[in-house]
C-alpha cells in the first residue's frame, strides 16, 4: 500500500516535471533582491508600500546538517532551509512575484523541494521544484492573497513528513500593500517584528530509554517513521532547539512598543499563549483579508499554517511566550522569553502586601493553621 | 516522622555495632549485604570547629521588597565529620538491594566511579537512615551552614542583583540577566569521581555538576534596615537547599531539576549528596536538638 503511494506519487510529480513549461518569459517589472536573515529575525522590509508590484528575488539553500535539539545535546539529521530550522520568513506584498532559486548542494543525499502555502498550482511550486543535489531551480509565483504562510519540502510520499519533522519548514508573509489593518480599517503598525517557527521532533530512543543517534540520514529513516507513528513527539520547540529564544538568546522589547509575533507550526496544532500579555490583534488563521481578533489570551495555530499577533507591551519585565499545552511547552520545549525594558506600572498591578505569615484573627488565633512543618535535625 | 526514624536508628547502633564508631577513616565494605550486618562507614572529613561568612538562604524582603540578608559570620561550635566524597551510585544501590532505598533512574548504571544522581531529598534521607542503621553512626544531610563551612571557597554566595527596589521587574530582569549567565556551562552527564579535585578541606568534587542536597528548609523572611529579622519567618519543609555551583530551591521529591516555561538559566545539573555523620558525643547533642526543634516547632503553633 505504502510502496503503491510512492510510486503514484513519484510518477505524479516526474509528470509535473516533465510537463512543465520552462521559465523563460520575462515580465517588465523592477526586482528587488532580499538577503533573507535567520529567524527568529526577519529581513527589513516596508509594512505598507506605494510602490506597485515587483519580482521579489529570493534563495534557499537545502542544508542537511545534524542539529542540537536540547540542552543534553541530542542530535537529530536535520534537513534545513538556509541552515536554519525554521527556514527563514520572507516578506513580500500582495501582486509581488516571488522568485525562488533553490539549491541543493552536491554534498547533500537527498533530493528537495519546496510547497508555499501562499502559492497556486503544482502542490504548491512542489511539482516545479524538486531538485537532486548537486542542482538548483528558479520558481516563480505570484502572492496573489496576503497573510502568512507556510512553506515547506514536499518531496513526496513518506519524505514529506520526514522532511518536514527533520527541519524543513518555514513561512512567508505577504502584506497588503496598503499595510495592516484592525476591524474598522484603521491602519496598524509594529516596531518589531519576529519570526517563531515551531517544530515537533520524533527522536528514537534506545531499550534505556535515552535517545539514539545514527550514522546518516538513511540508517535513522526507519527508526524515525516509527517514532513519527507513534505521534508522540520527544520535543516540541521554538526555533529548533530547547531554549533557542530563552536566556541569553530570548527575545527584548520595550513598553510602548508593538511586536508582531508571526508563529507557524507545519505539522501540529499549537496554542501560542504570552504569559502576562495578550493578543492585541491576532490574525488566528493568518490571512489579513480576514478582520483580526482582539484581546486574546490564547491563540490556535492550526498544523499547516501560520498565524500573527500584535501586542503593545505596557509593562516591564519578563514574559513566557509559549505554547498553553503546558506540557509541551515546560517538559518539551516550546517556551520563548520575552525581556521587556521600562518602567512599571503600578495601575496595572501592585502587589499591595508582600507575602507574610497569615496574620491571627481578632480572638488572636490563626484562621488557616499552619500545618506542623516536617523538618529533619 | 523522619527525626523519629533516626531517634530509633541511633538506639539500635549504641546498643549494636560500637566497633565502627571509634573509626574515623574507614573504606567502603566491599562484602555483600547479609540481613541487618553492620558495614564500615565511607570515608570522612573531620573538620574542626570554626567560623564561615554566610548569606542566609531563603527569600528575603524589606519594606515589601524583596532583599539580600547580610553576609553574617556562622560559627561550627562542634567538629564536622563530613563524606570525602559525594555517595556513589553503587554505594546507592546497595540500599536499594537492601529494599530501604528507591530505584536509581532507569537507565542509570550504579557505577562505583560515579556519583549517585537523580537523588530526591527525600532518597538521600532514606540512605541515610539505612547507612545509620547499618553502620551504627548517625549520618544525616548537612546544613545548608555547614555545606557552605565544608566547602569554604567552593561555596558560592550570591546577593541579588543591586536595583531599583520599587519596579519589581527591574529586579526580575537583573535576576534574569543573572541566571542566563550560567546557560550552557554545566555538562549533564557525571563524571568519574575525583574529576573536579579537592578543595582546601580535602572534600572532592565539590561543586562539581552533581549539586548537594542539604537539610536546610526554605524560608521567607522580613528584615529591618540592619538585616535583622522581623515577625515571624514562614518555613517551607517541602523545599530544601541544595548547593553547588549556585545556591537552588528544589522540592524534596524532585530527582532531577529541568528549566523549562516561565524558569530559566540552568537549573543544578544533576542532584546528589554527601552525609555527615555524628560523633558519638554529638549524637545526644543532636537528639536534644531534634526533640527541642520538634517542640518548639509545636509551640509556635
Amino acid at each position: 500500500m505504502i510502496v503503491r503511494k510512492i510510486q503514484t506519487m513519484g510518477i505524479a510529480l516526474s509528470a509535473l516535471v516533465f510537463s512543465a513549461p520552462a521559465l523563460t518569459q520575462d515580465l517588465n517589472l523592477p526586482r528587488e533582491k532580499v538577503e533573507l536573515v535567520a529567524p527568529p529575525f526577519v529581513h527589513p522590509h516596508e509594512q505598507a508600500t506605494e510602490q506597485g508590484p515587483r519580482i521579489v528575488e529570493f534563495k534557499l539553500v537545502a542544508e542537511e546538517k545534524q542539529f542540537v535539539i536540547d540542552g543534553e545535546g541530542t542530535k537529530i539529521h536535520a534537513m534545513t532551509f538556509n541552515g536554519s530550522i525554521p527556514g527563514p520568513l520572507m516578506v513580500v506584498h500582495e501582486g509581488d512575484y516571488v522568485e525562488l532559486t533553490l539549491v541543493n548542494p552536491a554534498e547533500n543525499s537527498m533530493p528537495h523541494n519546496i510547497d508555499f502555502h501562499a502559492a497556486t498550482g503544482a502542490l504548491g511550486g512542489g511539482g516545479l521544484s524538486l531538485v537532486n543535489p548537486g542542482e538548483q531551480v528558479v520558481l516563480r509565483w505570484k502572492a496573489d492573497r496576503s497573510g502568512v504562510f507556510v512553506y515547506h519540502c514536499a518531496p513526496g510520499g513518506p519524505m514529506t513528513p520526514w522532511h518536514v519533522v527533520s527541519g524543513m519548514s518555514g513561512a512567508i508573509m505577504v502584506l497588503p500593500r496598503d499595510g495592516l489593518r484592525d476591524g474598522a480599517g484603521n491602519p496598524l503598525q509594529y516596531d518589531r517584528a519576529y519570526y517563531i517557527g515551531e517544530n515537533d521532533f520524533y527522536v528514537p530512543r534506545d531499550k534505556d530509554g535515552k535517545f539514539k543517534s545514527y550514522a546518516s540520514w538513511g540508517d535513522a529513516y526507519a527508526d524515525a517513521v516509527s517514532a513519527m507513528r507513534s505521534l508522540t513527539p520527544t520535543h516540541v520547540v521554538f526555533n529548533g532547539k530547547v531554549g533557542a529564544l530563552t536566556g541569553q538568546n530570548a527575545l527584548t522589547s520595550k513598553v510602548g512598543e508593538a511586536v508582531l509575533i508571526v508563529h507557524s507550526q507545519a505539522n501540529r496544532d499549537s496554542r501560542p499563549h504570552l504569559i502576562g500579555g495578550h493578543g492585541d490583534f491576532v490574525w488566528e488563521t493568518g490571512k489579513f483579508s480576514n478582520r483580526p481578533e482582539t484581546n486574546l489570551e490564547t491563540w490556535f495555530i492550526r498544523g499547516g499554517s501560520a498565524g500573527a499577533a500584535l501586542y503593545r507591551f505596557r509593562q516591564p519585565g519578563i514574559y513566557a511566550y509559549l505554547t498553553h499545552n503546558l506540557i509541551e511547552a515546560v517538559e518539551l520545549g516550546a517556551t520563548a522569553h520575552f525581556k521587556v525594558d521600562g518602567t512599571w506600572n503600578d495601575d496595572l498591578m501592585t502587589q499591595v502586601k508582600a507575602p507574610e505569615a497569615i496574620p491571627p484573627n481578632v480572638r488572636g488565633e490563626r484562621e488557616h493553621p499552619v500545618q506542623s512543618a516536617r523538618q529533619r535535625n | 516522622m523522619s527525626f523519629g526514624l533516626k531517634f530509633k536508628c541511633a538506639l539500635a547502633a549504641a546498643g549494636g555495632v560500637a566497633a565502627s564508631l571509634g573509626i574515623m577513616l574507614a573504606s567502603v565494605a566491599n562484602g555483600p549485604d547479609r540481613g541487618i550486618t553492620a558495614i564500615a562507614g565511607p570515608l570522612v572529613v573531620e573538620l574542626q570547629p570554626g567560623s564561615v561568612r554566610y548569606r542566609a538562604a531563603g527569600d528575603f524582603s524589606r519594606n515589601g521588597r524583596p532583599a539580600s540578608p547580610p553576609k553574617t559570620t556562622v560559627s561550627i561550635r562542634q567538629p564536622l565529620v563530613i563524606m570525602k566524597y559525594q555517595v556513589t551510585a553503587a554505594e546507592y544501590q546497595r540500599c536499594v538491594e537492601g529494599h530501604a532505598c528507591s530505584p536509581l533512574d532507569p537507565g542509570t548504571t550504579p557505577a562505583s566511579d560515579r556519583p549517585a544522581v537523580k537523588i530526591s531529598w527525600r532518597d538521600a534521607n532514606s540512605y541515610a537512615d539505612w547507612l545509620s542503621a547499618r553502620t551504627g553512626a548517625l549520618y544525616r544531610l548537612p546544613t545548608d551552614e555547614e555545606w557552605a563551612y565544608a566547602a569554604a571557597s567552593r561555596f558560592q554566595d550570591e546577593a541579588l542583583p543591586d536595583v531599583d527596589g520599587g519596579d519589581p521587574a527591574q529586579l526580575w530582569l537583573a535576576r534574569y540577566e543573572m541566571e542566563s549567565s550560567r546557560e550552557g556551562l554545566i555538562e549533564k552527564e557525571p563524571r568519574s569521581i575525583g574529576s573536579y579535585g579537592a578543595n582546601e578541606n580535602g572534600l572532592i568534587d565539590l561543586a562539581g555538576n552533581v549539586w548537594e542536597w542539604t537539610s536546610t528548609c526554605f524560608v521567607r523572611q522580613a528584615i529591618d534596615a540592619n538585616g535583622q529579622p522581623i515577625g515571624t519567618a514562614t518555613t517551607n519543609c517541602g523545599v530544601r537547599v541544595a548547593e553547588g555551583r549556585h545556591r537552588a530551591y528544589v522540592p524534596e521529591f524532585v530527582r532531577d531539576v529541568r528549566s523549562g516555561g516561565c524558569m530559566t538559566g540552568a537549573p543544578p545539573a544533576n542532584l546528589g549528596f554527601r552525609l555527615v555523620r555524628d560523633g558519638s558525643r554529638d549524637r545526644l547533642r543532636s537528639l536534644v536538638e531534634s526533640v527541642q526543634g520538634f517542640l518548639s516547632s509545636v509551640l509556635v503553633l
